[in-house]
């Protein structure tokens, strides 16, 4: 693993000390919220009114978790359902997303066509501007087509989105062209050509894909949907949390049951994503 | 070009089509969504910049009105503008500049150790509602865990409201974002120095290279330009769409318009009021000033190692 070591010139030990001390600061920084929440996932509810308030858990319970099992058989909308609707929206969402955008990708990186250069231009402007900017137009485009209040206004945005287009069909000019060449000469469809050879050489890029989405499907907080029966985990979670303090334990254990999904994802394929954000470069 | 056009009549456009349909056809799907969900809001939302449009009666040009009215008539615009940019000029640069230099210190580490800090930094960026947690810091009561911790230090006498008082709010709002924004472009920069080839350190330490901030400047950034590039627009972006964090700490409207942005002028015409045509007017007004930006920090950056 030679080119996993780091190189040696022009460091200094004092350098080194100082800048591994500036990094340990910085990560307290930012693992400390999660830490509290964690820790107060476990807190028992004497905990919780302690004044002045402690950071950290001292008698670890989970107390918490066991009344999240009663509030989630209380709640007029069975909890599970809530369960669902996220799964599912993240599900459809990301499957849609990958696929689709995989094949667009293929396209623009490894096709010459009319209208190709335009095409990818636009997908970097788009990267330039937020949804914020289209927000209201695409409810009205939404409600037009009869859209609002249903799984697909959230999964259909989530399809065209176009960082994970523009990720892929980075990471797909990468693919040698000889790959493909000689499929096609086995007579192999374009489709074939795309889907059992440029994808399975693209694994990193489309696991990236797929992080990035359900990441944020698994958060989405849609304000298109009104239906109790059809709202996500992440609104039930701000529900309880709008329990006050009293629910602060089993607000922070929803956060950590919620928490462990991307993260975990992420912890699983770190070494894949770095790899696709290798060719995420902007050329001029 | 324009004789090429001319003779294109559809027959040869059939043509061409039947003959490259392959990438047209893996094309299409995308497309088709993207031009839908994408392209038509942006485009719409200029037209209806220019009409009066509250969805009940059918939209009615009325020109530059709403922008006049935005620019000159409109001092909650005024405010939402100064505090985009407040937020935006501060959150940006900070936050890029914590992507590259934590990226670039971790990339001295050993592998397991790098791995390690990679996720700390980034866990925050992909946690969802988590940063509510800020609000339990934060909060106005003495059993908020900062004023409790600096009322001890006998920093403070009284608590502070921090996300009540709209002189501090924005502040609070800052903070958070910095903390939640180690995301994509620090994994692209991580990434990016990953890739720069090792010799090129070695051959500039015989030319003459003498410090760690000289081989930053001279070999590291320039390897790393297009990834600097794509960072760039990933958090400019990002900065100036800022809107969730305020809402969800600071309340929507928040006092005194302390934490109100862009984005949440938007919703107000658009969400609360359905004055859809004021609404797209502030939108056409953001996308251009992101749009704007962009450009113009990859005009600068394009630049860096010369």
């Amino acid at each position: 693993m030679a080119e996993q070591r780091t190189h040696k010139v022009n460091r200094s030990l004092g350098g080194n000390i100082a800048s591994f001390a500036f990094l340990l600061v910085l990560a307290g920084f930012m693992a400390l919220p999660l830490a509290y929440v964690i820790s107060t996932a476990f807190k028992p509810i004497d905990e919780l009114f302690l004044y002045p308030p402690r950071f950290f858990v001292r008698n670890p319970t989970l107390d918490n978790f066991a009344s999240l099992l009663v509030l989630m058989g209380e709640s007029w909308v069975p909890f599970t359902r809530y369960v669902f609707n996220t799964l599912f929206v993240t599900t459809a969402g990301t499957v849609g997303h990958v696929v689709l955008a995989s094949m667009a990708a293929f396209a623009l990186a490894k096709h010459e066509f009319r209208g190709r250069n335009l095409m990818f231009s636009t997908i970097v402007l788009t990267l330039m501007f937020s949804g914020a900017v289209t927000q209201v137009p695409s409810y009205l485009i939404l409600s037009r087509l009869n859209l609002i209040d249903t799984p697909l206004s959230i999964i259909i945005p989530a399809i065209q989105a176009s960082l994970g287009l523009y990720l892929m069909r980075q990471f797909m000019t990468t693919v040698p062209d000889s790959l493909l060449e000689s499929a096609r000469i086995d007579g192999a469809r374009e489709f074939r050509v795309f889907w059992s050879i440029a994808m399975p050489a693209v694994k990193p890029a489309w696991l990236t894909l797929v992080i990035l989405t359900v990441q944020a499907l698994w958060n989405n907080t849609s304000p298109y949907i009104y239906k109790e029966q059809l709202k996500s985990l992440p609104q039930a979670l701000s529900q309880i949390l709008a329990g006050g303090i009293a629910r602060a334990g089993t607000g922070s254990a929803v956060a950590f049951l919620m928490l462990l999904v991307p993260l975990g994802a992420f912890i699983l394929t770190q070494t894949q994503v770095i790899e696709t954000m290798t060719t995420s470069g902007i050329k001029e | 070009m324009r004789k090429g056009m001319a003779m294109m009549r559809s027959r040869p456009i059939l043509e061409y089509l039947r003959k490259h349909r392959a990438p047209y056809l893996l094309l299409a799907p995308y497309l088709l969504l993207f031009l839908v969900f994408t392209v038509l809001p942006v485009l719409s939302s200029m037209v209806l910049s220019l009409t009066y449009y509250n969805v009940l009666e059918a939209p009615r040009f009325i020109f530059w009105e709403n922008y006049r009215r935005l620019l000159l008539n409109d001092e909650v615009f005024l405010i939402a503008v100064r505090n985009t940019f407040v937020f935006a000029f501060l959150t940006g640069p900070v936050s890029y500049t914590a992507c590259l230099l934590l990226a670039w210190l971790i990339h001295d580490l050993r592998q397991g150790l790098r791995s390690v800090l990679t996720v700390v930094f980034y866990a925050p960026s992909i946690s969802g509602a988590v940063y509510m947690i800020w609000a339990v810091m934060f909060s106005g009561d003495a059993y908020g865990y900062i004023n409790s911790f600096l009322v001890r230090l006998g920093l403070l006498r009284d608590p502070v409201a921090w996300l009540e008082d709209p002189r501090t709010m924005l502040g609070v709002i800052i903070l958070v974002s910095i903390w939640l924004s180690l995301g994509t472009s620090f994994l692209a920069f991580v990434a990016g120095l990953k890739g720069v080839d090792r010799d090129q350190y070695e051959a500039g330490a015989i030319d003459g290279i003498r410090n760690r901030w000289q081989e930053l400047w001279y070999i590291t950034l320039p390897n790393i330009r297009p990834q600097l590039m794509f960072g760039a627009v990933i958090q400019i972006t990002a900065a100036l769409a800022v809107a969730d964090v305020s809402v969800n700490l600071a309340g929507f409207p928040s006092v005194d318009y302390g934490a109100h942005t862009i984005v949440t002028h938007i919703m107000d015409y658009g969400i609360l009021r359905f004055d859809m045509g004021y609404a797209s007017a502030i939108a056409t007004i953001l996308f251009l000033a992101m749009v704007g930006l962009n450009k113009l920090v990859q005009r600068l950056l394009s630049k860096v190692g010369t």
